[in-house]
């Protein structure tokens, strides 16, 4: 076997050495009526080249080379070159949670700059350094403010990702938190009347998404403002990251979920991805999730620990603030090197490019059907209603190596013939073209 | 100091660098974006007030520098490809290149989530492949491959213990957790709303049978297991052990941290585990990447797969593969879309590469390299526990504490020999624990020089026990000041 460094030799020198006559002797702990005397019914020993021709077949009956117009949640960004050169250097790749700080400052310093990067874009005090992905990032918000205001319930936006939803479900139902939901206006917003009526006494948070699930930018102030006049915490969920490149951050909430995927990691059917908590710092005790905090070593010099760890599961272990262990270190890693390269001005002008891309494929659909939601301000997703389902769009579109849109009807049946469309800086005024047609037939 | 035991590693000159913001000045540009194609928006307009005026301090870098920069912060980290990691619980083997390759194949890495069934079906066939492999490497009847990682596998296995007891009527009130758990265990069980009940161990190592028996009431809804144990151990009165929680109504849960102790030797649902989690991180080598991302598959028996989050992989009645959300008992879903699928495409990469015998010799190659290790450091560092080790081993640092050194000094002594430490102060059972797994990954001249290391430290310890406390001498930055770090926390940069 390639990856096992030792000769037969080898093996038989230490099984002296220890005084054993075979192997067998050291699986002897294990009962005899439980050790498995058969091959395991995996496939047969592969060469390289065998394990990439398989996994190029899998490729190959994936939809590969098409334009995409989905986003609900997942992005289609363009990726430079450099993050994979970086990321696969083996001291990102294969070092381990940087506890021995001495010895894994590259990773500390990197986490250090992707939390810095998260507060300036999130306009908050405080990040830490991932959570697994942006569903579970928001479920942990919702827990993190229960325990900060000792109220024990949660309203949630029904224009929120619906599987992000399903999972605060999962999280919130086993510790007795109920969550209700509020609905949304003509114009695609959170509807205040509504959420109104919704928080009570006992609501620890509002959580919304903005841009919210179809595409709208939510009033964060006015949302902020009431939820904070019945005392309970605003938690914004973000799930497209590029927004933030021309969309003002919700400063107004109290915490902030984020899922960061736009940013340099690929789409890898829905995973690993890499969600973040931004928050106040006087909130920082109660943040699930690691942190990297700057120090300094005996002779003074600048160097990175993870720390507040006193929250954490092998400190406090059931009295921790979550049990999250391992996070996305590395995808983290990835975030920020693509933050690196756009920067400043890169991340402006492509949200711009972005945002005139669905604007324009917004008017074009608009042409063939209606485009639901018209009062309010997008970013890069838009929902168009059509005459036909839009199954039957997709379908066709499928035959021109296009994949159209969301189709909404399973989480939104009022919208009847509905599908949230997205539009990045891939998709060509062509790609977008070919789409409209489509619909129109 | 003296570094003439030295033999792994040697001094040299890494280059200084400082935070990516320090670099930035305006008018300096890493991108190009091609030309706009559609007619301009302003922004500004388009979103009124909910338009950005700046981005604040974010930084302004070319190319250059942002290849420079991460280059030289890599060069600051120890990793798997540079040497052992003997880290105990953590598994740190090698990470084939092939998985890099296999998981960036275009078709796959560019795989949109939602897009339709019938161009996902590669996709779906390595999910369907990497499940049926794991199956009948645990002995299970039916998995999920949805948890983004081994704690959050905790968490869906005790969901659908839960799940399963309240369809019975009663989803009881505690967990139990022997001692030397892993401390996600009890997060866990209190994140599910489980009342934590500490087990304890008995003077093998093992799990107290009677202990258990005495506690197990129809208040508990399960046993959360590692095995083999924290320590190493295999946990020999296992089959007692189900059958005592099964007699009650309860349910064995298995931590499958140690899988690389099991693979092909033997399988948790043969000898009672009712539901388990693996870390393809650990187990199946996909790369720790600094903390992440890893990978959490949960397997149970029939009896709770009604439960499993949906969606879960079905083949269909025209042979083709999907997935299936009508699921009406699951315990709803733990992430959204189907999990860290490039994690599952690495992982089945691996146990392509294997096979059934390369599965079985590397469980065996792991065995037999903490066997050796326990061979050549018994006596140097005392062995707590003297039954029989699998792929780890737990010393103590009862015979160095004497002149005043503890495992944490030792630990960061082994640095400047050019080794990660070991898994220090873990599991909580050892009074100052040395917990070393080698892996299977290391040969016989890289586990004698580890060796060798132990056993110069030990030296270094009586002749000059200041020098080991103050270790390491040879990094970049010296021990750091955790406690200012965490006193005055500076959690990110600023200007």
């Amino acid at each position: 076997m390639r990856y096992l460094p030792k000769s037969p030799a080898d093996r038989e020198q230490m099984l002296r050495e220890i005084g054993c006559k075979s192997v067998d002797e050291l699986f002897a702990p294990i009962p005899a009526q439980y050790r498995l005397n058969r091959d395991l019914k995996v496939p047969r020993q592969m060469a390289e080249s065998e394990i990439i021709d398989f996994f190029r077949q899998c490729a190959d009956t994936n939809a590969a080379g098409y334009a995409v117009f989905l986003g609900a949640g997942a992005y289609h960004h363009y990726r430079p070159v450099v993050i994979d050169a970086l990321i696969s250097r083996g001291e990102f790749l294969t070092s381990y949670t940087p506890y021995q700080a001495e010895i894994a400052q590259g990773t500390l310093q990197a986490i250090f700059e992707f939390q810095t990067m998260i507060c300036e874009l999130t306009g908050m005090e405080v990040a830490n350094a991932s959570m697994y992905d942006g569903s579970t990032g928001a479920a942990e918000a919702i827990l993190m403010a229960v325990r900060i205001t000792g109220r024990n319930a949660a309203v949630v936006a029904r224009s929120v990702h619906p599987e992000y939803r399903e999972v605060m479900q999962t999280y919130s139902q086993h510790q007795g938190i109920p969550i209700t939901e509020c609905g949304y206006l003509e114009n695609g917003r959170v509807d205040m009347a509504d959420l109104d009526k919704k928080i009570t006494a006992d609501t620890a948070c509002v959580l919304i998404q903005s841009p919210n699930f179809f595409g709208t930018i939510e009033d964060v102030a006015a949302i902020a403002d009431l939820a904070h006049k019945k005392g309970a915490l605003l938690v914004v969920s973000i799930a497209e990251a590029l927004s933030l490149g021309v969309v003002k951050p919700p400063v107004e909430a109290d915490i902030i979920s984020m899922e960061t995927q736009s940013f340099g990691v690929p789409l890898g059917f829905g995973g690993p991805y890499a969600g973040v908590l931004a928050t106040k710092e006087k909130f920082v005790r109660q943040m699930p999730g690691r942190l990297v905090g700057e120090t300094k070593d005996k002779e003074g010099r600048r160097g990175f620990v993870l720390t507040l760890s006193t929250r954490e599961q092998h400190i406090r272990r059931e009295k921790a603030t979550s049990n999250i262990c391992t996070n996305q270190a590395l995808i983290a890693t990835m975030v920020t090197i693509y933050m690196t390269v756009h920067g400043r001005e890169g991340l402006k002008e492509l949200a711009q490019q972005n945002l005139a891309k669905a604007a324009y494929a917004a008017g074009e659909f608009s042409k063939k059907g209606k485009l639901l939601f018209a009062g309010a301000p997008r970013f890069n997703e838009f929902v168009v209603q059509t005459k036909e389902d839009p199954h039957a769009i997709n379908n066709r579109l499928l035959e021109k190596k296009t994949i159209g849109g969301f189709t909404l009807a399973r989480f939104y049946p009022e919208l009847g013939n509905a599908a949230v469309w997205c539009c990045t800086e891939l998709n060509s005024k062509e790609q977008i073209d070919t789409a409209v047609q489509a619909v129109g037939q | 100091m003296s570094d003439k035991d030295i033999k792994k590693a040697t001094r040299h000159v890494n280059q200084n660098e400082g935070l990516i913001f320090e670099r930035s000045s305006p008018g300096k540009k890493g991108y190009r974006l091609p030309p706009l194609d559609v007619p301009e928006v302003d922004y500004k307009k388009a979103l009124g007030s909910a338009a950005r005026p700046d981005l604040g301090n974010m930084p302004e870098v070319s190319e250059m520098e942002i290849i420079r920069h991460f280059t030289r912060l890599s060069t600051w980290n120890y990793a798997i490809d540079l040497g052992m990691y003997p880290l105990g619980s953590c598994t740190m083997k090698y990470n084939p290149r092939v998985n890099e390759v296999v998981a960036r194949l275009g078709g796959l890495a560019e795989a949109h989530p939602y897009q339709p069934e019938k161009v996902s079906q590669g996709a779906l066939r390595i999910m369907k492949t990497l499940s049926d492999c794991l199956l009948d490497i645990t002995g299970m009847d039916a998995i999920t491959l949805q948890p983004a990682a081994g704690a959050h596998g905790e968490m869906t296995g005790i969901l659908l213990i839960h799940a399963l007891l309240k369809s019975k009527g009663n989803p009881r009130k505690k967990i139990l957790i022997p001692d030397s758990a892993h401390g996600t265990n009890p997060a866990t069980a209190a994140i599910c709303g489980y009342a934590v009940e500490n087990l304890k161990s008995n003077a093998n190592g093992m799990v107290d049978v009677s202990a258990l028996a005495a506690q197990m009431n129809e208040d508990v809804a399960g046993l959360m297991l590692t095995n083999p144990n924290t320590l190493g151990i295999f946990e020999q009165e296992i089959a007692k052990i189900a059958e005592i929680l099964h007699q009650k109504g309860g349910l064995l849960y298995m931590d499958g941290a140690n899988m690389n102790a099991l693979v092909g030797k033997t399988r948790p649902g043969d000898f009672g585990v009712d539901v388990m989690h693996l870390n393809l991180h650990k187990t199946f080598s996909t790369p720790h990447g600094g903390g992440g991302p890893g990978s959490g598959p949960v397997a149970c028996k029939k009896s709770l797969e009604p439960f499993l989050p949906k969606p879960v992989v079905i083949q269909k009645p025209d042979g083709t593969l999907g997935f299936d959300y009508n699921r009406p008992q699951s315990v709803g879903r733990v992430r959204m879309y189907y999990g860290n699928f490039g994690m599952h495409i690495r992982a089945l990469a691996y146990i392509m590469a294997n096979g059934p015998d390369g599965l079985r010799q590397t469980t065996e190659d792991a065995v037999l390299n903490a066997n050796y290790i326990r061979k050549k450091l018994e006596g140097v560092y005392e062995l707590p526990y003297q039954s029989g080790s699998m792929h780890e081993v737990v010393f103590s640092d009862s015979i160095q504490a004497h002149k005043g050194v503890k495992t944490g000094d030792i630990a960061k002594r082994l640095i400047d020999y050019g080794f990660h430490p070991y898994t220090v102060s873990f599991p909580l059972v050892v009074h100052g624990a040395i917990m070393i797994e080698p892996t299977e990954s290391e040969s016989l001249e890289e586990l004698g020089l580890l060796v060798d290391a132990m056993k110069s430290i030990a030296r270094e310890v009586d002749e000059d026990p200041e020098m080991v406390k103050s270790a390491p001498h040879t990094t970049r930055v010296s021990r750091l000041d955790e406690t200012a770090a965490a006193r005055k926390p500076v959690l990110r940069w600023k200007p």
